[in-house]
């Protein structure tokens, strides 16, 4: 066998739409990760502790496990309690959920930054907690973290191609019936 | 359930691959990281430059996909081929010391320049220096870093059950083929990644506080709950107290 550069050229439409599909992996994983991570960063600043304990245990958990196998737990345990999803919506929870604990850790990180006389100026204007939040913790804090979370964006492109795992497992899967 | 026999046949030699793995890969990724951190923070710009391409590039790439490159392309173009093993080992050594490069280069820069002035003072050659006063300086800072990249690495390490390592995501794959039933051995194969990496954590948090009290710096305060936490402590957070430096050990 050798390395045949017509074969390359045969195979770029089909490769064309794997670029499709890994662009909107990273997409949609992204939006979940973006979303999902703030809720964890507020979470874990609650001033309840039955609120903060469980988050910080489950981000925890799912930091120090491996992708992977996520997606296998995803793919076929999920399943057998309920939802049934497609290889590649599996794909793009697992990234989401997977890299929302990461930017929950980043978000973390850029609301420590911004400085406690904020938080006073909000609390002697006698704004509402989510007004604190959203117009005067929040703006300053994405603005000094944006490089940092683009970082993730880049890990998760990279790591979209473990999709094509579990959806290859899954063709087996068919095949063997 | 999974049986006896499968678990002392598939998934305990599995649990010992995904350690020689982790261990082989982490040597590869640390002697690189040196090698390549050093020689980033090179005077002659050729050796920044071929440094800093080998960065560029392995930071740039899947690992996922440079391992199925190693396995399945390379015997196409060179009519040789790696033991899969050796494959997953080398993508991954090579991807992680590109990233440990950044880290050796970080902490190498963070050294104070007077440092690097008082080792030229004294005539000492640059090997010298590199072995006598900046890395010993340097290493406390690399620590944590360096703890997170290795736990990045043992998850990473359920890649090569793709190319047809037996390592314990492998195992775990059989394991539920032959039992039919998905639950148990995933939540199984969640629990032992975990607990690896918990003790990875706690390892270097010792080397942490060796480091740091050889240069003479008290080791770093935990409460109870950090101490739990896999978490680096002291982020760039305003919120905690100041690290004692200098403080006597």
């Amino acid at each position: 066998m050798n390395w045949e550069w017509d074969a390359v050229q045969d195979f770029m439409p089909l490769f064309w739409d794997g670029l499709w599909v890994t662009l909107k992996a990273t997409f949609w994983g992204t939006v979940i990760a973006f979303v999902l991570g703030l809720i964890w960063a507020i979470a874990q600043r609650s001033p309840f502790r039955w609120v903060r304990w469980p988050v910080n245990a489950i981000t925890e958990f799912i930091r120090n496990t491996p992708l992977l196998v996520q997606l296998f737990f995803l793919f076929y345990v999920l399943p057998e309690w309920g939802p049934s999803w497609s290889p590649l919506t599996t794909g793009i929870v697992g990234l989401g959920v997977h890299f929302s604990t990461y930017t929950a850790e980043v978000y973390r990180a850029g609301i420590e930054g911004v400085p406690v006389g904020q938080w006073e100026a909000a609390k002697a204007l006698s704004l509402s907690r989510v007004r604190t939040w959203a117009v005067v913790i929040l703006p300053q804090a994405i603005r000094r973290i944006t490089p940092a979370l683009g970082n993730y964006v880049i890990a998760m492109l990279k790591d979209s191609p473990m999709i094509a795992i579990i959806g290859a497992l899954d063709m087996l899967g068919q095949a063997e019936v | 359930m999974m049986t006896r026999g499968m678990f002392e046949t598939y998934f305990l030699p599995g649990v010992w691959i995904t350690i020689q793995v982790t261990l082989y890969s982490a040597l590869m990724a640390a002697v690189i990281a040196f090698v390549i951190g050093t020689m980033r923070t090179s005077q002659l710009w050729i050796v920044r430059f071929i440094s800093g391409t080998y960065f560029e590039i392995f930071r740039g790439m899947s690992a996922l996909v440079f391992m199925f490159w190693l396995v399945f392309s390379l015997p196409l173009i060179f009519q040789w081929q790696l033991v899969p093993m050796f494959a997953g080992v080398l993508a991954m050594g090579l991807t992680y010391g590109a990233y440990g490069s950044e880290i050796v280069r970080g902490a190498l820069a963070a050294v104070p320049v007077a440092q690097r002035e008082a080792g030229l003072a004294l005539g000492f050659s640059r090997f010298d220096r590199l072995r006598r006063i900046e890395i010993p300086q340097a290493w406390p800072e690399m620590v944590p870093p360096l703890n997170n990249l290795l736990i990045e690495l043992l998850k990473c390490t359920a890649l090569v059950s793709t190319i047809t390592v037996a390592d314990m995501t492998f195992a775990g794959n059989l394991v539920r083929i032959g039992e039919s039933e998905s639950a148990p051995i995933y939540t199984l194969l969640l629990v032992v990644y975990f607990v690896m990496a918990f003790i990875i954590t706690r390892g270097m948090r010792v080397v942490e506080r060796q480091a740091k009290a050889g240069i003479g710096q008290a080791p770093p305060r935990t409460s109870f709950w950090e101490k739990l936490s896999l978490r680096e402590p002291g982020g760039e957070g305003t919120t905690g107290a100041p690290s004692k430096i200098g403080g006597a050990q």
